[in-house]
């Protein structure tokens, strides 16, 4: 009987231990970013494009990268959304139930889901080669896209299979189309966690830095059309932390502060809207 | 009118079709078109020699992939066997001994290390992990460091992948019905003996896909590792030595790729392999954690 | 009827948050008789028995107070350790619900985890419950398959066994035959049978029939409440409640 107990709270112990050092390491990770990243940073650091060349600049800002990531991850976003919103209502509302297209499709979209993202870089390098584009903000929207289809699609699809059957057959039951049901009421009924996947993906594409590396390019100024290359932030992070000058790495971790920042934004965002989504929800 | 939104629905419905088989397809496309770019090198080089040389000299023609693979191997395999442990027994934690207003704050908080960017995990290496490294544990084991490192690597993508694996792990446990718990608790047995001899019988599939998941998830890594694991193009013979991973070689050679023939077949024919490695490893996965749905009901 | 009290309950009020599910039940439990608690859904039937061997404890939210005491021990007490409880106590529920192992094992999962390793003496335990529970000609020859093989007659005598191997003084089931056809809920009865002359039985059902063949004091609760008690004689015959009445007819279900 003893035996039992000393290893039920050994077990017990070093659970606790993990959850601790999992929490910690989260914490330690936050707290490092703020510390070395609030000395550096500045308004120059958000409101101007950096001085002295990307590598070496010394002054200014990161206006170029904050910019134009938000184009890429917005541009990119956009284009999933132009894909996966049809095909997701398709799979909920146009197909039967047990087709085996909707069994694929969600199965290649599960799939898909964890291909890192240095493959769709490299992938849409080939795209890029293919028809001759070079390296810019286009390139890089392309990739990006492909990168948060399936992590949108799969959001998506978890929010919409929600909806119950019987709201879209008082749909029908009034004499609308299935287009109709899918666009007005689904998306009606559907569209806080609508939102949150698309948070979700914009928060993963603004973020990744493999798969622009090598389809946008770099640069240091804010992006005025979508065949030039286009700054980023993670790129930038990672170009200046690359600098043997330690002042221009005091900068990247300023850089990483606001990364880090934007996406802590987004994952609050995503998260009151899921509660509010789930309020609704319990009807 | 009528007609009209009739014609609108089903052309709509046509389009639909045709963008949910086009995204179905992806996958087929992309091993495809890297497979294409691939090519050149494959027709010239046998693959024992890709596969197997230590030589890795591409001005010279030379493209061994050895040293990188096995970068990967090492770099990744010290990041599972910090992760399995933590994540295993966090898991078992949330899901059977935790309050549920513990599960409900915490279960955000590891989502919120999902959501962190791979750089940021490197500045984060390269500020504390490597230091780290290089002034305590070398030294402590007696021998030197740069901290750049396989163990960096490792501990960072460790990190990295805790979220995945926790996920689904926990999701797993509550999946098995609690009625076997009572059947078991019933006979005497106290919740440590259940959760041993009972819950991770059941579980253990779903808990093998989860892992699963983990690894594929530390082998695709690029930006983390690229900063902290040190990029040198040898096999790595301990710990604390550098590595170059696959994903980490693709990446810091973006821009001599096309200067040098064959190189960016050479590339994009480990890009193909990395795609190839982890479709493998999802795959997988999903299957066993489709069967362990299936089984429950 | 004369007889001795095994497990004696006094003033157990059991609160599921904020509803209460027993209120202020008395009675005593004689030793090796059947006893039968019945009544309509949701009165409190299956909260009482899990009360018996603290199962209700793994529910979230839960207060019990009260006493019910076994061989002088009050096992609601907090200090009392649980497992040891437990083990005497064989709990069959209305699922059975096999542990994802053998049939050997599941069995032999009671006696190893209290500390039993010899082999030869786990193959004795496990030959002698199987027989007690009437599984044993039927399995012999596969009893390192898979238990989720069985039928579910055949699961639910599994689970009889699997109780009965760790040795308990008494058997609690909460509607035991509910999931099983008629010959295999005929089979269950017979084994309480001839199960009472070693154990106390407590049972709960809805099948009145069921009570009639098997009970020798009945326990009716109603909303929670204790109505009425008595030998089976005094209940079916006689009932003094009302409700009592009521219930027996039929009238209230």
């Amino acid at each position: 009987m003893d035996r039992r107990k000393i290893e039920e709270n050994i077990f017990k112990g070093l659970m606790n231990a993990s959850m601790l050092i999992i929490l910690a390491s989260l914490v330690f990770i936050l707290v490092t970013i703020i510390v070395r990243g609030l000395p550096a940073m500045n308004l120059a650091m958000i409101t101007q494009t950096p001085k002295g060349g990307y590598y070496l600049g010394k002054e200014g800002g990161i206006l170029n990268a904050i910019v134009g990531s938000l184009y890429l991850a917005g541009g990119a976003t956009l284009l999933a959304i132009l894909i996966s919103l049809p095909v997701v209502l398709y799979l909920n509302v146009y197909s039967k139930k047990g087709s085996r297209l909707v069994a694929f499709t969600r199965f290649s979209f599960d799939v898909l889901w964890g291909v890192p993202s240095i493959v769709y870089g490299a992938f849409g390098f080939t795209i890029m080669l293919f028809f001759g584009l070079r390296a810019s903000l286009l390139g890089g929207i392309i990739a990006v896209a492909l990168l948060v289809l399936p992590i949108m699609s799969r959001a998506m699809d978890e929010v919409i299979r929600m909806v119950p059957q019987e709201l879209l057959e008082s749909s029908y039951a009034l004499g609308a189309t299935r287009l109709e049901t899918a666009f007005k009421v689904v998306t009606r009924q559907a569209l806080p966690g609508i939102l949150t996947a698309v948070l979700i993906a914009f928060g993963r594409g603004i973020g990744d830095a493999a798969s622009v590396i090598f389809t946008a390019g770099f640069t240091d100024y804010i992006p005025y059309s979508l065949l030039r290359p286009a700054a980023t932030l993670p790129l930038a992070i990672f170009f200046q932390l690359g600098t043997p000058f330690p002042e221009v790495q005091e900068r990247a971790y300023a850089s990483a502060l606001i990364l880090t920042v934007i996406i802590l934004i987004i994952s609050i965002v995503s998260r009151i809207l899921i509660t509010r989504f789930t309020k609704h929800i319990v009807k | 009118m009528q007609t009209k939104r009739l014609l609108k629905d089903r052309l709509a419905s046509k389009l639909m079709l045709l963008l949910t088989v086009s995204s179905g397809l992806i996958v087929f496309v992309m091993a495809f078109g890297l497979y294409e770019r691939s090519r050149p090198i494959l027709a010239i080089k046998p693959l024992s020699e890709l596969l197997f040389s230590t030589s890795w000299h591409p001005l010279r023609g030379e493209f061994g992939f050895f040293p990188f693979i096995m970068g990967t191997l090492w770099v990744t395999g010290v990041a599972v066997a910090i992760a399995i442990p933590l994540c295993l027994l966090t898991a078992i934690y949330l899901s059977e001994y935790a309050h549920r207003w513990v599960r409900e704050w915490t279960k955000p908080l590891i989502d919120l290390l999902a959501g962190i960017p791979s750089v940021v995990y490197g500045v984060w290496g390269v500020l504390i992990i490597v230091p780290l490294i290089k002034d305590y544990v070398a030294p402590f084991f007696g021998t030197f460091s740069s901290g750049y490192s396989v163990l960096a690597g490792g501990v960072v993508l460790a990190i990295m992948v805790f979220p995945i694996i926790i996920h689904v792990s926990v999701e797993v446990f509550r999946s098995v019905p609690y009625e076997v718990r009572e059947a078991s608790l019933a006979l005497g047995a106290t919740k440590w003996q259940t959760v041993k001899h009972v819950v991770m019988r059941k579980a253990l599939p779903g808990v093998i896909a989860a892992i699963v998941l983990g690894l594929s998830r530390a082998f695709g890594e690029t930006m983390a590792v690229l900063m902290v694991a040190g990029n040198v193009a040898k096999v790595p013979s301990s710990i604390l030595d550098p590595a170059y991973p696959l994903p980490a070689l693709i990446a810091n050679n973006y821009g001599e790729m096309l200067s040098v023939p064959l190189y960016d077949s050479a590339l994009l024919l480990s890009s193909l392999a990395l795609l190839l490695v982890v479709l493998f490893f999802n795959i997988i996965s999903r299957v066993i954690l489709i069967r362990v749905e299936r089984s429950i009901q | 009827m004369e007889f001795k009290t095994h497990i004696r309950v006094r003033n157990v009020n059991v609160f599921y948050g904020k509803e209460q599910a027993l209120k202020n039940v008395s009675v005593d439990i004689p030793d090796r008789r059947i006893t039968a608690i019945i009544g309509p859904s949701g009165c409190g039937k299956t909260t009482l028995l899990k009360s018996f061997n603290r199962l209700i404890d793994t529910t979230d939210g839960v207060r019990v107070s009260g006493e019910v005491s076994v061989d002088g021990e009050n096992i609601l007490d907090p200090k009392v350790e649980v497992t040891h409880i437990r083990k005497k106590m064989g709990l069959l529920s209305q699922k059975p619900y096999p542990l994802p192992m053998s049939i050997y094992d599941n069995v032999a999962y009671g006696p190893r985890i209290h500390g039993i390793k010899d082999k030869k003496r786990l193959d004795e335990i496990v030959e002698r419950y199987l027989k007690q529970s009437s599984l044993w000609e039927e399995v012999r020859d596969r009893l390192r398959t898979p238990a989720s093989r069985l039928s579910v007659g055949q699961q639910q005598r599994l689970c009889l066994a699997r109780g009965l191997a760790v040795e308990p003084e008494i058997i609690l089931g909460d509607e035991p035959t509910s999931a099983l056809d008629p010959s295999s809920s005929q089979r269950i009865e017979q084994r309480f049978l001839e199960l009472k002359n070693q154990y106390t039985i407590v049972i709960v059902t809805h099948i009145l029939r069921q009570a009639r063949r098997l009970a020798d004091y009945v326990i009716f609760l109603y909303l929670g409440e204790l109505i009425e008690h008595g030998t089976a004689e005094e209940i079916f015959e006689n009932p003094k409640e009302k409700m009592t009445r009521e219930y027996i007819k039929g009238i209230i279900s």
